[in-house]
């Protein structure tokens, strides 16, 4: 039950001179919600798209499901699903026509994409909404049709950038539900973050300062070390210019 | 491959769905063909001429009326000196100018031979050859009228030119005849490859593109899904504006059309291909039309649709050889209009053949999932 | 104030930052204008001609020779009969042949007619128009010389070709492709860049800024001007430099006529953004309701007089077609504003007029 589903080591990123990921290491278990936490631009989305495959990292290197991520980059992708930080579905495209999509790109039979796509649709309540264009829909269930469409194909690890940004309370409740469920049958899930009371949800995280992991361990873990009461003080102790 | 299949309906969706889309992308092209080809000839109706008549005599009033007589001409200014001549030449009232010196008519009585003067504005190039022809066919049957007229002190017989002109594969001349083909070849690349080409540069915009890099589609199915809609769409525009053609022009099918239609669709791959490389290295739509517009412009100019390829420098021929319309159009006309068949355009279809296989291999291989 | 100018800093730097697209704005239109002035030739040279000669003497290889001199035509060869001429020019390796008569020496002696055949590939009609022309020329310059009898009345002609006395082609072309260009980066881009801002939702975020919906359009727009400008620089340049196009008006005439056909192309521009909402619609609108029509309908190409009346009157709204005539105006005959007051009179009115109309339309969809 404790295998690795992320092993990153020494994962660096340069842009010419400007280093975005410094070094990182880290790793994820099965079943594990993991956070990926930092300011904008701490470099926590260039590390996850070096995690996908999207982008090579320029030193070091990871393994996503059992897989690295530079040599065996299909094989990482059969396993994963993936929710970017801007909405990447069509939003000229029905509810619907977007999940059969994915789900031919997958390789699901057309029974399995009826079947997923009823079960799915019912869990975030947007069945009514089966034949609406993407684009008139809410922002709150955009985000949950998203995170359903990277959980179709029932992947191994999920990468989830920013999920809930820009979301109600109530909608980033119920999404975290989706997280525990999806983590409880073992899936990885690294979620990113600039929300720090999400943070308190994960199981273990790693707080990133100017592409480096300042900050890693379990929420209770993390703020023992810093002698702070919540995770927004460690945060803080962090960024402030001259923190240890 | 059933992935392909999944992509390719949402493409379509997509186009179809989005109604100022659909009707522009048929609508245009045809609009455009309907329109456009009246445009496109070069006949020259009847050029202005000004004729200034130093001499003022029979004989020069002779050549003035025949100048007017043939059709070829229409005798705007008629006047005795050079005065107003240079302005009406700068203004365009005249495109040309013959000037009849004094003295014409005893010349020609005494010598048999006599100067003329004709200025052409050369300003539009072309049509000057045509008009001096026009001057010198006109010129030369008064100069057989004046040698044999009775009265005459010597009347010299001598064997006249009887040259009979014969227009192959278009006897009527009608320009309409080779330009639709053209015209056809210019819209459909047009639009074929700008749609292909911007279609992946909007994904990489709006961020879709990224979900489709994460999942294991391989290359070879992105860009061969990326491709088949839009060859798709561009074939039925060129079938529609063949049948256009035919109804509405009375095109000529001297050859195989089912061999033109082979060829468009061997064709369309290289060029829908070109707007997918294309898209390969540029980030925006902006950039991509950008660059395509620039390229396809360069591609239809020295295609041989609009100037003739005969009259490029040698160097400029072999370039076009990499011109994959100019294969095509020499395609289209040599079977339409000529009635050739497979022996003739073996060789150019081969080339688009290869051309095609290798735009493709150069796309797939450029395109990369991960970012360097 | 300012707040206008840090707009257009902004713009300014997305372009610049942008190299692509930088670049290829600079150097595309120069590769073309380098292109086409020394590959695109509207005369016809290099036309393959056959001779069909059943008799062959003096007379008629001394035409043979006529047409070899000719740098306009290539002989490929003489046959005696007609019977490889189908192949030759449906194959296209024949665009015309000249068959003699039987014993055309001996006719030539006589005093009937002497029938020669002068057959050219029509296809197009437009080339096979002017190749015959020019084979008809010859033919008979030879055949008055050949048969000269002493009596016999001959004008002799001197012709001068006013304002391109070597009919260059890259004198019709450049000013042709300073338009199209200016078309495509005025009309096209701005077009494109201002629909943009709609499509990605960044406009609404202009919108609310202080900065007026007008100043917005300004802004995104002035670097096309700029770029604009620098690309006719470099086409009249390129043109002057390596081909000795020649400038025989005024230059700052010209340049301004340049900057007002660069307004008109912008203000096109802000009309066809109005009426579209995704970046491909506005595309394939200015593709169909500019570059074709300044392809086609302007002159550049297919001369105006040639075209059929309602078409010609089409052609009146086509700014391009102006534009051309007033550059050709001042470039190749020297004309000053003079003569071309009225062209330029109505350049003047398009742009206002489209300005007019963009705001209208800019105001409605804004609200």
């Amino acid at each position: 039950m404790s295998e690795i589903a992320i092993d990153a080591r020494g994962l660096t990123r340069r842009f010419g001179k400007f280093v975005a990921v410094n070094d990182v290491t880290f790793h994820v278990a099965q079943g594990e919600v993991f956070g990926f936490l930092g300011a904008n631009g701490a470099g926590k989305t260039t590390a996850m798209r070096m995690l996908i495959g999207l982008l090579a990292p320029s030193a070091g290197s990871a393994t996503v499901a059992g897989h690295d991520v530079e040599h065996d980059a299909e094989a990482v992708r059969r396993r994963i699903g993936y929710m970017s930080q801007k909405f990447s579905l069509y939003d000229d495209l029905t509810v619907q026509e977007n999940i059969t999509l994915y789900g031919g790109i997958y390789g699901l039979s057309n029974a399995q994409i009826a079947q997923r796509t009823h079960a799915l649709l019912g869990r975030i309540g947007l069945e009514h909404a089966r034949t609406e264009l993407v684009r008139r829909i809410p922002l709150g269930w955009k985000q949950q049709l998203a995170l359903s469409v990277a959980l179709l194909h029932e992947p191994k690890v999920v990468f989830l950038d920013e999920p809930t940004g820009g979301v109600d309370p109530i909608t980033r409740r119920r999404f975290w539900e989706l997280i525990y469920e999806t983590a409880a049958t073992g899936t990885a899930v690294l979620v990113t973050t600039h929300y720090l009371d999400e943070a308190e949800y994960c199981d273990r995280l790693s707080i990133m300062v100017d592409g480096a992991i300042a900050a890693m361990g379990t929420p209770a873990e993390v703020k023992d070390r810093f002698e702070a009461t919540s995770l927004d003080e460690v945060f803080l102790r962090l960024t402030r210019p001259g923190a240890a | 491959m059933r992935i392909i299949l999944f992509l390719m309906r949402k493409e379509f969706l997509q186009v179809f769905r989005d109604k100022a889309s659909v009707f522009q992308i048929f609508f245009i092209p045809i609009v455009q063909l309907l329109v456009l080809t009246q445009a496109a000839t070069f006949d020259i109706k009847s050029t202005a001429l000004a004729v200034v008549d130093e001499d003022q005599t029979t004989v020069s009033g002779g050549l003035t009326q025949r100048l007017e007589g043939g059709g070829r001409f229409r005798v705007v200014r008629a006047q005795p000196t050079m005065a107003g001549i240079e302005r009406a030449l700068l203004d365009r009232e005249v495109t040309a100018v013959l000037r009849i010196p004094h003295g014409f008519e005893d010349d020609l009585v005494r010598e048999r031979h006599a100067p003329l003067q004709l200025q052409l504005s050369a300003e539009e190039g072309a049509a000057a050859g045509i008009v001096l022809a026009a001057a010198q066919a006109v010129l030369g049957d008064y100069a057989r009228e004046l040698g044999s007229l009775p009265g005459n002190t010597r009347i010299v017989r001598g064997p006249a030119l009887a040259i009979d002109t014969r227009g192959w594969f278009n006897p009527s001349r009608n320009y309409k005849h080779y330009m639709v083909p053209a015209l056809l070849v210019s819209l459909t690349t047009i639009i074929g490859m700008l749609l292909t080409a911007q279609n992946i540069a909007r994904e990489k915009e709006l961020g879709t593109l990224d979900q489709l890099n994460v999942t294991p589609i391989t290359k070879g199915q992105f860009i061969t899904a990326k491709l088949l809609p839009f060859w798709i769409l561009s074939l039925m525009i060129f079938a529609i504006g063949m049948i256009i053609g035919k109804l509405l022009f009375g095109i000529p099918t001297r050859g195989s059309v089912p061999l033109v239609f082979f060829a468009a669709a061997v064709y369309l791959v290289v060029a829908l291909g070109i707007g997918l490389w294309i898209s390969t290295f540029t980030s925006t739509q902006q950039q991509t039309m950008f660059v395509s517009f620039f390229i396809m412009l360069i591609y239809l100019l020295m295609s041989g649709l609009f100037t003739p390829i005969d009259s490029m420098p040698p160097w400029a021929q072999w370039v076009a050889q990499f011109n994959p319309v100019k294969h095509f159009v020499f395609i289209m006309r040599s079977v339409l209009v000529k009635g050739a068949g497979w022996e003739t355009v073996a060789r150019p279809l081969a080339g688009l053949a290869v051309g095609g296989v290798a735009i493709l291999a150069l796309a797939i291989r450029k395109y990369s999932k991960q970012a360097q | 104030m300012s707040a206008f100018s840090g707009f257009v800093r902004k713009e300014t730097y997305h372009i610049l930052r942008d190299r692509q697209t930088f670049w290829i704005l600079l150097l595309m239109p120069l590769v073309q204008v380098l292109l086409f002035g020394y590959a695109v030739r509207t005369d016809v040279s290099n036309v393959r001609v056959a001779i069909v000669d059943p008799t062959p003497s003096t007379a008629t290889r001394a035409l043979a020779a006529r047409f070899a001199a000719s740098s306009r035509f290539q002989v490929m060869a003489v046959y005696p009969t007609t019977a490889l001429l189908d192949a030759g020019f449906r194959s296209g390796t024949l665009r015309q042949a000249i068959v003699l008569p039987r014993d055309a020496e001996r006719l030539m002696g006589g005093t009937g007619a002497v029938p020669i055949q002068l057959i050219t590939d029509a296809a197009d009609p437009n080339t096979g128009s002017v190749m015959q022309a020019y084979a008809t020329a010859i033919i008979q310059r030879w055949f008055t010389e050949s048969t000269a009898r002493p009596g016999g009345v001959r004008f002799d002609l001197s012709t001068r070709m006013r304002y391109n006395p070597t009919l260059e082609s890259v004198n019709l072309f450049v000013p042709g492709l300073i338009a199209l260009v200016l078309t495509i980066i005025s009309a096209m881009m701005t077009a494109i860049s201002i629909t943009r801002e709609k499509e990605t939702g960044t406009m609404e975020m202009l919108l609310v800024s202080p900065l007026h919906p007008w100043a917005i359009v300004a802004g995104k727009v002035a670097p096309y001007v700029v770029m604009g400008f620098a690309n006719v620089l470099l086409a009249l340049g390129a043109a002057r430099l390596v081909f000795g196009m020649p400038m025989r008006g005024n230059i700052v005439l010209l340049l301004s006529e340049c900057l007002l056909y660069i307004l008109t192309s912008l203000a096109l521009g802000i009309v066809i953004s109005t009426q579209s909402s995704t970046q491909r619609t506005a595309m394939i609108a200015a593709l169909a309701g500019l570059l074709l029509p300044t392809l086609m309908l302007s002159g550049f190409i297919f001369p105006l007089e040639s075209m059929p009346t309602p078409l010609r009157l089409l052609t009146n709204i086509v700014p391009a077609r102006w534009f051309l005539l007033i550059v050709r105006g001042i470039m190749v005959k020297g004309a000053g504003l003079a003569t071309l007051w009225r062209e330029t009179v109505i350049l003047f009115g398009m742009t206002a007029l489209l300005l007019v109309m963009g705001a209208r339309r800019l105001a409605i969809r804004l609200d």
